[in-house]
C-alpha cells in the first residue's frame, strides 16, 4: 500500500459500491418484473395477465431483501466512529 | 464582550453560513433526479432532504475529524485564518450555485482554509500529502467509480424491466427513487454538516475555548444540524434544474439507480474516511446513468464546465480565503474580521438579488432545458403568477 494512493480502499468501494449500487436497483427491477408478467404468446400486448400468488410472494420477498440491505446501510451509518 | 469574543461570534456566523449555503448548494445532489421525473413534488422533495439531513447530521461524527486533524498543521490556525477561510468557501459556493455549477461544497471548504493558513503560516503549514490521499485522489476518481456503478445499474434495470409496461414501471421506480434520494439525503447529512463542526472545533481549540482533542459541543452539533437543514429546505433551485434537467433527460429507472449509486459510493467511502464530494459522485452517477441508457442523450458541453468548475474549485476558493486573510490581517485585529464579514454579507446579498432576475423557482425548476440555468420567462408563467 502506498501512502498518496490508498489502492486498497479503492477496489473495495468498488465492489461494495457495485454490489448495493447496481445490484439493489437491478434486485428492485427483478421484483417490478415479477409483479408484471409478459403478456401470453399469441394474445395483444394490452391483454396482459396479473402476477400469480407465487409471483407476488416472491416480489415480496426481493422487496424485504432490499428494504433489509437499506436498514443495514442505515445501521452501518449510525455505528460508525 | 471583549474584541477576541467578537471575531469569535463572527467565525460561528460565518461557519453557519457556510453550512446554510452548503446545504442549499447540494439539495440537488440527492433530490434532482427525484425532483424532474415527478417521484416527489418540488417542494416535498426539499423538505424531505432537509430533515434528512438534520437527522443525518446526528447520526455520526466520523468525517469532522479528516478535516480537523488531516489537512492543516493545527499549530498554525487562528480564528482569523478560520474567518478568511470560510468567506473565501462561502463566496465560491455563491458563484457557482448563481451559474448553476453543480461545484463541490466539500472543496471549497478545504481550499478556502488552505489558501487562508498558507496566506498566515507559509506552505509548510498544510500537510500536502493528507490533501492528496485523503481529498484530491478520491475527487478524481469517485465521479468515475459511481458513474461506472450507476451506468451498471441502469443497463440491469432497464434489462430486468424490459416487457414491463411504461405506467406500472414508471410507477414503481418513482417509489424506488424515494427510497434512494433519501439515503443520498442522509448520507449528505452525516457527510457534509459534519465538515463545518469540524471546522467550527477546530478553530475553537485553537482559540483556547475547548481544550485540544475535543468533540464538537452540543451546541455545535445542533445549531450545524439546523443551518444545513434550513440550506436544504430553501432548496438550491438552479442547482437542481443544471444538474436534473441539464446534463440529461432522466427517466424514474435511471434516476433510481443513479441515487443507488450516489449512496453506495459514499457510504462505503465513508467507511474508510474519506471525506468524498457528494456532488462529484452524484453528477457522476447522473452522467453514468445516461451512458446505461442507449437512446439518453448526454450533454457532454454541459458536462466539461462542470468539470471545468471541479478543478477550479480548490485553487479558487484557496486564493480568495488567502485574499480575505491579507485583508483581515492587514487592517489588523477585530477591524479586519469585522470588514471582511461586512464585504462577504454585500457580495451574498448581491448575489442573491443578481438569482431573483430571472429567478429558477419550484413552479420553473423542470421546464424543458434550452442551454440556460434560468427557463425563459414564458407568457403562461406570467398569467400563472
Amino acid at each position: 500500500m502506498n501512502s498518496w494512493i490508498n489502492l486498497d480502499a479503492i477496489w473495495r468501494i468498488v465492489v461494495v459500491g457495485l454490489l448495493t449500487g447496481a445490484g439493489l436497483p437491478a434486485l428492485f427491477a427483478l421484483g417490478l418484473r415479477l409483479l408484471n408478467p409478459a403478456p401470453l404468446p399469441g394474445r395483444p400486448a394490452t391483454d396482459r395477465p396479473t402476477a400469480g400468488p407465487l409471483g407476488r410472494t416472491l416480489a415480496g420477498l426481493i422487496f424485504a431483501v432490499v428494504l433489509a440491505a437499506i436498514g443495514w446501510g442505515v445501521s452501518v451509518i449510525v455505528n460508525h466512529r | 464582550m471583549t474584541g477576541n469574543d467578537a471575531v469569535l461570534a463572527l467565525m460561528v456566523a460565518t461557519a453557519l453560513g457556510f453550512d446554510f449555503t452548503n446545504g442549499f448548494h447540494d439539495t440537488g445532489n440527492a433530490m434532482a433526479t427525484s425532483i424532474v421525473t415527478g417521484a416527489l413534488p418540488p417542494r416535498v422533495a426539499v423538505a424531505v432532504s432537509a430533515v434528512l439531513n438534520l437527522v443525518g447530521a446526528f447520526l455520526s461524527t466520523a468525517v469532522a475529524a479528516t478535516i480537523a486533524n488531516g489537512l492543516v498543521a493545527t499549530g498554525e490556525v487562528t480564528l482569523t485564518v478560520v474567518c478568511a477561510g470560510l468567506t473565501g468557501s462561502i463566496l465560491w459556493n455563491l458563484a457557482t450555485w448563481y451559474l448553476g455549477i453543480p461545484s463541490s461544497s466539500s472543496h471549497a471548504l478545504i481550499g478556502g482554509v488552505i489558501g487562508a493558513t498558507v496566506a498566515a503560516a507559509g506552505f509548510s503549514a498544510v500537510k500536502w500529502q493528507g490533501l492528496v490521499s485523503k481529498v484530491i485522489v478520491p475527487a478524481a476518481l469517485s465521479p468515475f467509480i459511481a458513474g461506472a456503478v450507476a451506468a451498471a445499474g441502469t443497463v440491469l434495470v432497464y434489462r430486468f424491466t424490459r416487457g414491463v409496461p411504461e405506467g406500472p414501471r414508471g410507477r414503481g421506480f418513482r417509489y424506488g427513487q424515494v427510497g434512494s434520494a433519501s439515503m443520498v439525503s442522509l448520507a449528505h447529512g452525516t457527510n457534509d454538516a459534519q465538515k463545518t463542526m469540524g471546522v467550527i472545533t477546530l478553530a475553537l481549540i485553537a482559540n483556547g475555548t475547548l481544550p485540544a482533542g475535543s468533540k464538537a459541543p452540543d451546541w455545535v452539533i445542533l445549531s450545524c444540524a439546523l443551518a444545513i437543514a434550513l440550506g436544504t429546505w430553501i432548496g438550491g433551485w438552479r442547482v437542481i434544474r443544471a444538474l436534473g434537467k441539464g446534463l440529461v433527460e432522466i427517466e424514474p429507472p435511471q434516476g433510481m439507480a443513479a441515487e443507488s449509486a450516489s449512496a453506495a459510493v459514499i457510504l462505503s467511502s465513508t467507511d474508510f474516511g474519506y471525506s468524498l464530494s457528494t456532488t462529484h459522485v452524484a453528477t457522476g452517477s447522473i452522467l453514468g446513468s445516461g451512458l446505461g441508457r442507449s437512446g439518453a442523450r448526454v450533454r457532454w458541453q454541459l458536462a466539461r464546465r462542470m468539470v471545468a468548475a471541479w478543478l477550479l474549485t480548490l485553487p479558487a476558493a484557496a486564493l480568495v480565503g488567502a485574499v480575505a486573510y491579507w485583508v483581515a490581517n492587514g487592517i489588523g485585529g477585530t477591524a479586519g474580521v469585522v470588514v471582511i464579514f461586512v464585504a462577504l454579507v454585500l457580495a451574498s446579498v448581491t448575489l442573491f438579488v443578481a438569482s431573483r432576475y430571472p429567478a429558477v423557482t419550484p413552479e420553473n425548476v423542470n421546464a424543458a432545458w434550452t442551454g440556460t440555468v434560468a427557463p425563459e420567462p414564458t407568457r403562461t408563467d406570467e398569467v400563472s403568477r
